[in-house]
């Protein structure tokens, strides 16, 4: 039983940490899939965490700060677009530059406006993303086996991890069920037939960029005002590369990226609990092997060593017509 | 002859970047402004903490070093189309290859330990380049995103490495011990002191000589070697380089391993050098600011020498900035850096069309 109890508290920190990726990774799958690389998810998260921390503490609202994280973001998703779309500029040095901006700006305006050396001050009460109960779990609490997994793994997050999961299925049907969808993809593999069409290649990235803007929003405000108390410095970690890592492991398909992004959470919270334990015929396993995992997984599976994985034909591709 | 809306070269290569720089710093201004200070106040600081004093001077080109060396990997690698990320990551790699010939062959006469230091570093750091480079000739992967993935490991590594293997016991911080003064590099003021001349302590040192003589034999290779002449091919146009008998993948490999060797020159003036001892993350970004180096210095090797004088000095300015002004905390030199890669990077021809409505030829009828 008390394995048991273990495990469930293992998946639940897997859920909580996956949390941000997913977001990213869906972000990414958007502007991807329209033909927009970004390696900017990094610098929208923590922009966007910068902008829910001080407009929670300002405000005392969650919900205000997710509002302004989700703006801050989309600007800096609009930026991106206006480079690499209106501008046809380098797609992969416009990320750069806006993490770069993010990671400076941020430092520069906690430390300048709050005064706590580049952090925004803690938050309490309704100014954070509290876990939530949901009903029956005192019905269900004496039930074996499922009472303890509805109450310890489904039942207990904040309102954005539900938020985050309802986003999954609406992200999919919204990529592959609506003309919006097929038009997205259309113009990330050929933008020449998608303007052929009499469709605006431009408008379409654009408003690629708008979702993957407010998705990155999300996941940043979930950053600062749910698992943190606050924003810190850089506090993204990386985060959003690993979210392009887990993009590229499930190969711009929605669901597998999702799960590509569980397995990283899950090897995350797998690492704080391995530290220092010997496993039965390995030893002691490395905490920095396990960080390493995901990139080394994803250079193998990049490479084609395991599996194969094409990117949209047109990403990175800024879009000319034809003279 | 030039065709319709082409810019006049001076344009192309002074007033272009110019507009861009200005515009980047104007927006920093507006940061200033937002955090509630001067922003004349606060350019006087940082051009006063940069070039003010002797020793001001010392610490930008201490700076600059660095960034000499990140910015021509990054220029070396366009050359060839090639963007590469990972000068971070080579850099780190390259201070273990010097931090162990420092560590365990210091018995050796200096000229030895000097020159194997130097061979260790730019073959770690090569190493660590060339092995994205190979996977994007011959695997197809994406170079940009497995250097940003190297990146990780690297740091994954050097963590490990750091702090089970190569950790002094009796330091609180991953770091090796300090390394004996047979397997140091001079200081500038150890140097001018040779020949009489007194100069304040700083951490410039003789890697600062080294980053002249790369940059001017990086403009010998890519202008006047065939091996230059491949890799400018290849970036241009693949297919007809492939129709010129050079083989893409090969100066692939070859530029990805140049570009990763420059980076890894980074670790001798930081390793060897100014800290000589290894230390965590010793790299602090600097490889990123490589970026914004070539991309301003529009990957010539005079261009990257100049770009990265200007951010030695905005990082030492920065510093002093930091200190003198309250309002104001060390990341605002980062600020300027994003905003600069924003707008002589990825914003480059934003003003293009205006310059070109202003000073094109019309067209002939």
């Amino acid at each position: 039983m008390e394995e048991f109890a273990q495990f469930l508290s293992l998946l639940a920190s897997t859920v909580r940490l996956s949390m941000p990726l997913i977001l990213c990774a869906l972000a990414g799958l958007f502007a991807e899939r329209a033909g927009v690389v970004d390696i900017g998810l990094e610098g929208k998260m923590l922009a966007a965490a910068f902008a829910a921390g001080s407009a929670a503490a300002v405000s005392g609202s969650a919900w205000l700060g997710l509002v302004a994280a989700v703006a801050v973001s989309v600007v800096f998703a609009l930026i991106h677009a206006f480079a690499c779309v209106t501008h046809k500029g380098n797609q992969v040095v416009s990320g750069m530059a806006l993490n770069v901006l993010a990671v400076g700006l941020t430092a520069v305006l906690a430390f300048a406006w709050f005064r706590e050396g580049g952090q925004t001050p803690a938050l309490q009460g309704a100014a954070r993303f509290a876990p939530l109960e949901l009903p029956f779990v005192q019905t269900l609490s004496g039930v074996p086996v499922l009472g303890p997994i509805y109450a310890r793994l489904i039942s207990g997050h904040n309102a954005l991890v539900y938020l985050t999961l309802a986003a999954i299925p609406l992200v999919s049907f919204v990529v592959f069920r609506t003309r919006f969808g097929l038009r997205l993809r259309a113009v990330g593999e050929n933008p020449h037939a998608v303007d052929t069409a009499g469709i605006s290649v431009a408008w379409l990235r654009y408003r690629a960029m708008l979702c993957c803007g407010v998705l990155c929003g999300v996941a940043g405000s979930y950053l600062a005002t749910a698992m943190a108390s606050a924003f810190q410095r850089e506090m993204t970690a990386g985060k959003g590369f690993l979210a392009l890592a887990a993009l590229i492991f499930g190969k711009w398909m929605p669901v597998p990226t999702v799960l590509a992004c569980l397995l990283f959470a899950f090897a995350d919270a797998l690492q704080g609990r391995l530290q220092g334990v010997a496993l039965p015929g390995i030893g002691v396993v490395p905490v920095q092997a396990i960080q390493a995992l995901p990139y080394i997984l994803t250079v193998l599976l990049l490479a084609g060593f395991v599996g194969k994985a094409v990117a949209p034909k047109a990403s990175g591709v800024p879009y000319a017509k034809e003279k | 002859m030039r065709a319709k809306g082409e810019l006049p070269a001076w344009i192309d290569v002074v007033v272009l970047p110019l507009a861009n720089l200005t515009l980047a710093f104007a927006l920093s201004g507006l940061v200033v402004i937002a955090v509630g200070e001067d922003p004349v106040k606060a350019m006087r600081v940082l051009v006063q903490g940069a070039i003010g004093h002797p020793e001001a001077i010392a610490f930008t080109l201490y700076y600059a070093t660095n960034f000499v060396f990140t910015g021509l990997a990054v220029a070396v690698a366009f050359h060839a189309g090639l963007f590469n990320i990972g000068g971070e990551g080579q850099a780190y790699i390259a201070g273990l290859g010097v931090a162990l010939v420092c560590l365990y062959l210091d018995f050796l006469p200096w000229p030895l330990v000097f020159l194997l230091a130097l061979a260790a570093g730019m073959g770690f750091g090569a190493a660590w380049g060339a092995v994205p480079g190979w996977l994007q000739a011959r695997r197809g992967s994406h170079i940009v995103i497995t250097t940003i993935m190297f990146n990780f490991i690297a740091a994954a590594l050097m963590t490990y490495l750091l702090s089970h293997v190569l950790l002094d016991p009796g330091h609180g911080a991953p770091e090796t011990r300090r390394f004996l003064p047979g397997a140091t590099l001079p200081s500038m003021q150890t140097m001018l002191g040779w020949i009489g001349v007194d100069a304040p302590r700083s951490p410039l040192n003789l890697a600062f000589f080294l980053a002249l003589i790369a940059a001017f034999l990086v403009h010998v290779y890519i202008r006047h070697t065939r091996w230059g002449y491949a890799l400018r091919v290849v970036g241009q146009n693949e297919q007809a380089a492939r129709y010129a008998g050079i083989d893409p993948g090969r100066a692939i490999v070859v530029a990805m391993a140049i570009s990763g060797a420059l980076a890894g020159m980074m670790a001798l003036n930081e390793i060897m050098g100014a800290h000589q001892r290894l230390l965590a993350a010793f790299t602090s970004g600097f490889g990123f600011v490589g970026i914004a180096v070539a991309l301003m210095g529009r990957n010539h090797p005079v261009g990257v020498c100049l770009a990265a004088l200007l951010f030695g000095a905005l990082y030492q300015g920065g510093a002093e900035l930091a200190f003198e002004m309250r309002g104001i905390s060390r990341e605002m030199v980062i600020v300027i850096q994003g905003l600069i890669i924003l707008f002589c990077g990825a914003l480059e021809n934003m003003f293009r069309p205006a310059l070109a409505a202003l000073f094109a030829k019309p067209e002939r009828a």
